[in-house]
């Protein structure tokens, strides 16, 4: 149901695939070994390279045909196969009914997903980007979120709002904003945030199974990416409980927190550390709200040093809240050094490519925070 | 016999000054009420349709009573909320309704219990036609445990099945809407969804958005415009470059109806619920209609209407006396009886207000509940990092 053409990938995918080959490249001194840890993780027999697109696109067609009430709706989701061709096939399968192009009105189709889960269907509303979700944001936040609590319980709203967020490559300023603050900012959503394949497709169906707003924030630049599912994770029941991060990376000299893209980042900056004698324990949080603070807090308790790693800005930022966090918590008292934030750079996006490059963390940056947080 | 009833059914509206022409049909004896009588009503203007709504309706002297109870309890209840929050005892935002009881008494009585409703923050006339009680809806008011959201909720925020609020955002309900009719077609279950908005709301984006898609996609839904001349201060004619609601939708065919009437209000619908129904797509109704309060209970509502006109629809124009004065000279009802409905409206309302002043808050352990349905529990921060709060579904 995925690819009608395995070999042919869209231009956008096959810039993808470059950057992130550059990126294992640029990670420096053993591009093998971080293939390795990409590519060949586990044993497990049955294991096949999945790329994030083919996984989300797994996780609704899975989920369209398990439950009559899913339906998807949004720009281009129907018969130009998704803007990213992320529902490639779908409409295809599913017909009108079930996969809806909608025409340009965000505000409007927000609300129209909205109610048609109050009124018990399970929506799966795509924004092309999150960008264009500001223009809807009062449906995602007054309409939905805070329904079920003014209701005291009334009126439930099963939505997945759904597309991709951050930044991207060379879309400039209006294109490039993460939305993971604002929407982790309200209580009522639920705010999940992927990074590989398994994510993408376990945290999708959790998202559309559950019963609450979800906000599921994808990343354009890792539809291409391809990483090892196992067999377990390709099992139509395979879901990922929302709220719960994963240690990606075990180790004994800092904690490395982050989501989405930069998760790979720091795995990224870990191996080329690891070779200096520093183990990163590398979390990858999976869902921002809400926050696993927890598995981050048991994590310092041992590393005694904390490094968050996020795409958006700084200013009242996911680190900003971690950092909050941590010194309300039990794990303060275990740090031998302040929080570290790496973050996108205070400003918008611009389009140069080597300003783009500079607004956004790159490895070395983490590897450099690293190294200043554990004073070597 | 029937030319003296016909006689003093002309006199009695000469007397009233109303064109209330009847077609009057006996009964048995002298001494019983007409059961059932024949009412012109007047004509709707029409945008985008051949026909429109019948000129006749016939009421029966049942349905007469019911629709004066619904609409003088909606009234009453209205009223002993501004007395309840001139005393302080409902705060915040109360918006009432007074004026406008023939729009929802007369939506109700031409759709289903399964049909659904939504509409913006005047919203306890028809969360009293959809069925929750006037106890229930002062409690919430008032913000007590027995409200219908468990007093979280207050004015804007009141549910029941079928009907969606209660909604603070003006026009964010329209594509709310928009999308309950979709679940309606996607559902295939036969229903419609009538949603509401005012001539303030008429104006907002969103609400093009929702027409675009409704007629695009043939949602059932009846878009329905309550014109009350007003949106908070600003007069129509002000806030609109048209201020004809009912030709708003462009592509979507449309009907003005006077608001004021509560048969003509019934008959409008009857025939809009039927175009949707059949499949035809959405319609737009365009009730002009009429409040007696300002917008809120924080606007006198005086600074930007007069005095003299808010009496003149009182005293002409007022959907109960309307509707009393019809039943009146038809003779389907006495003055005693309307009377009598009365005070056992005053007493309902009385037990009501007496069980929303008297009932307890809700309690403390309440605060972070129903963030999320369906739910473990989980632990929501207080005010300070040691209030660890504990959220159940």
């Amino acid at each position: 149901m995925t690819s009608q053409n395995p070999t042919f990938y869209p231009a956008e995918d096959r810039v993808k695939m470059a950057a992130s080959l550059r990126c294992f490249l640029r990670s420096g001194k053993n591009a093998v070994s971080a293939l390795r840890r990409q590519a060949f993780h586990g044993s497990a027999p049955a294991a096949v390279q999945v790329t994030v697109r083919d996984a989300l696109n797994q996780a609704m067609d899975e989920e369209l045909e398990r439950d009559e009430r899913v339906f998807l709706l949004g720009e281009e989701v129907a018969q130009y196969d998704g803007a990213y061709k992320v529902s490639r096939g779908l409409w295809k399968k599913y017909g009108d009914k079930r996969i809806i192009d909608t025409p340009i009105s965000e505000m409007g189709f927000a609300g129209i997903a909205v109610g048609s889960a109050m009124a018990g269907l399970r929506p799966i509303c795509e924004f092309m980007t999150f960008n264009f979700s500001m223009q809807a944001i009062d449906q995602v936040i007054n309409s939905a979120a805070k329904t079920y609590y003014m209701s005291a319980g009334l009126q439930a709203v099963p939505i997945v709002f759904r597309g991709p967020n951050g930044s991207s490559a060379g879309v400039a300023a209006q294109h490039s904003q993460c939305f993971a603050a604002w929407y982790s900012h309200c209580p009522g959503l639920k705010v999940v945030s992927p990074w590989n394949s398994e994510d993408a497709k376990g945290l999708l169906k959790a998202a559309i199974r559950d019963d609450n707003p979800v906000v599921f924030l994808e990343n354009e630049l890792m539809y291409g990416v391809a990483f090892e599912m196992s067999e377990e994770t390709q099992s139509k029941d395979f879901t990922i409980p929302i709220g719960k991060a994963k240690i990606e990376r075990q180790g004994n000299h800092v904690t490395l927190v982050s989501h989405s893209r930069y998760v790979g980042h720091c795995l990224d900056a870990a191996a080329v550390l690891a070779k200096e004698g520093i183990e990163c324990e590398v979390i990858n949080m999976r869902t921002i709200r809400p926050m696993d603070v927890e598995t981050i807090e048991t994590s310092v308790m041992k590393t005694n040093h904390l490094v968050t790693v996020e795409g958006g800005w700084p200013q009242f930022g996911v680190g900003a809240e971690i950092c909050a966090r941590i010194m309300e918590g039990p794990a303060f008292n275990y740090l031998d050094s302040p929080v570290t934030r790496v973050t996108g750079v205070d400003i918008p996006m611009p389009y140069a490519k080597i300003l783009e490059d500079h607004s956004v963390p790159q490895i070395k940056d983490i590897i450099f925070s690293v190294k200043k947080t554990l004073n070597v | 016999m029937t030319s003296v009833w016909r006689f003093v059914s002309n006199a009695l509206c000469r007397i009233t000054g109303r064109k209330v022409g009847s077609t009057v049909v006996v009964s048995n004896s002298l001494n019983e009420f007409t059961t059932r009588a024949s009412f012109d009503i007047k004509k709707c203007d029409l945008h985008g349709l051949e026909a429109g709504p019948p000129l006749k309706t016939e009421l029966s002297r049942d349905e007469g009573l019911r629709f004066y109870r619904t609409m003088q309890v909606m009234r009453r209840m209205e009223l002993k909320a501004d007395q309840l929050y001139k005393q302080k005892i409902i705060r915040g935002f109360c918006h009432l309704y007074d004026g406008q009881e023939a729009c929802a008494a007369g939506v109700e009585a031409a759709i289903d219990p399964s049909d659904h409703l939504i509409t913006a923050y005047r919203a306890h006339g028809y969360t009293y036609t959809r069925g929750v009680s006037v106890r229930e809806i002062l409690a919430e008011l008032t913000g007590r445990r027995g409200g219908v959201a468990k007093g979280k909720g207050g004015s804007m925020h009141m549910y029941a099945p079928n009907f969606y609020g209660g909604n603070g955002i003006v026009g964010a309900q329209v594509p709310l809407g928009a999308g309950i009719a979709l679940a309606c077609k996607y559902q295939g279950n036969n229903q419609i969804c009538v949603t509401l908005y005012g001539d303030g709301a008429a104006n907002q984006g969103q609400i093009f958005e929702a027409f675009n898609m409704a007629a695009l996609w043939k949602l059932p839904c009846l878009f329905i415009c309550e014109n009350n001349k007003y949106g908070m201060g600003t007069s129509v004619e002000r806030a609109s470059a048209s201020t004809d609601y009912y030709k708003r939708g462009h592509f979507m065919p449309g009907i003005r109806v006077d608001g004021m009437d509560v048969l003509c209000v019934r008959e409008a619908t009857k025939f809009a619920a039927d175009h949707c129904r059949t499949g035809k797509g959405p319609i737009i109704m365009e009730l002009q209609t009429y409040r007696y309060h300002g917008h809120s209970m924080s606007d006198p509502g005086v600074s930007y209407r007069t005095r003299e006109e808010i009496q003149e629809v009182r005293s002409k124009n007022d959907p109960i006396s309307l509707l009393k004065e019809r039943m009146l000279s038809s003779n389907m009802a006495s003055v005693e009886e309307f009377k009598e409905i009365d005070i056992e409206i005053r007493k309902e309302v009385e037990d009501a207000t007496q069980f929303a002043t008297s009932d307890s808050e809700p309690p403390l352990e309440e605060l972070c509940n129903h963030i999320f349905s369906n739910n473990p529990p989980l632990q929501v921060r207080g005010t300070h990092p040691w209030a660890k709060l504990k959220s159940s579904s």
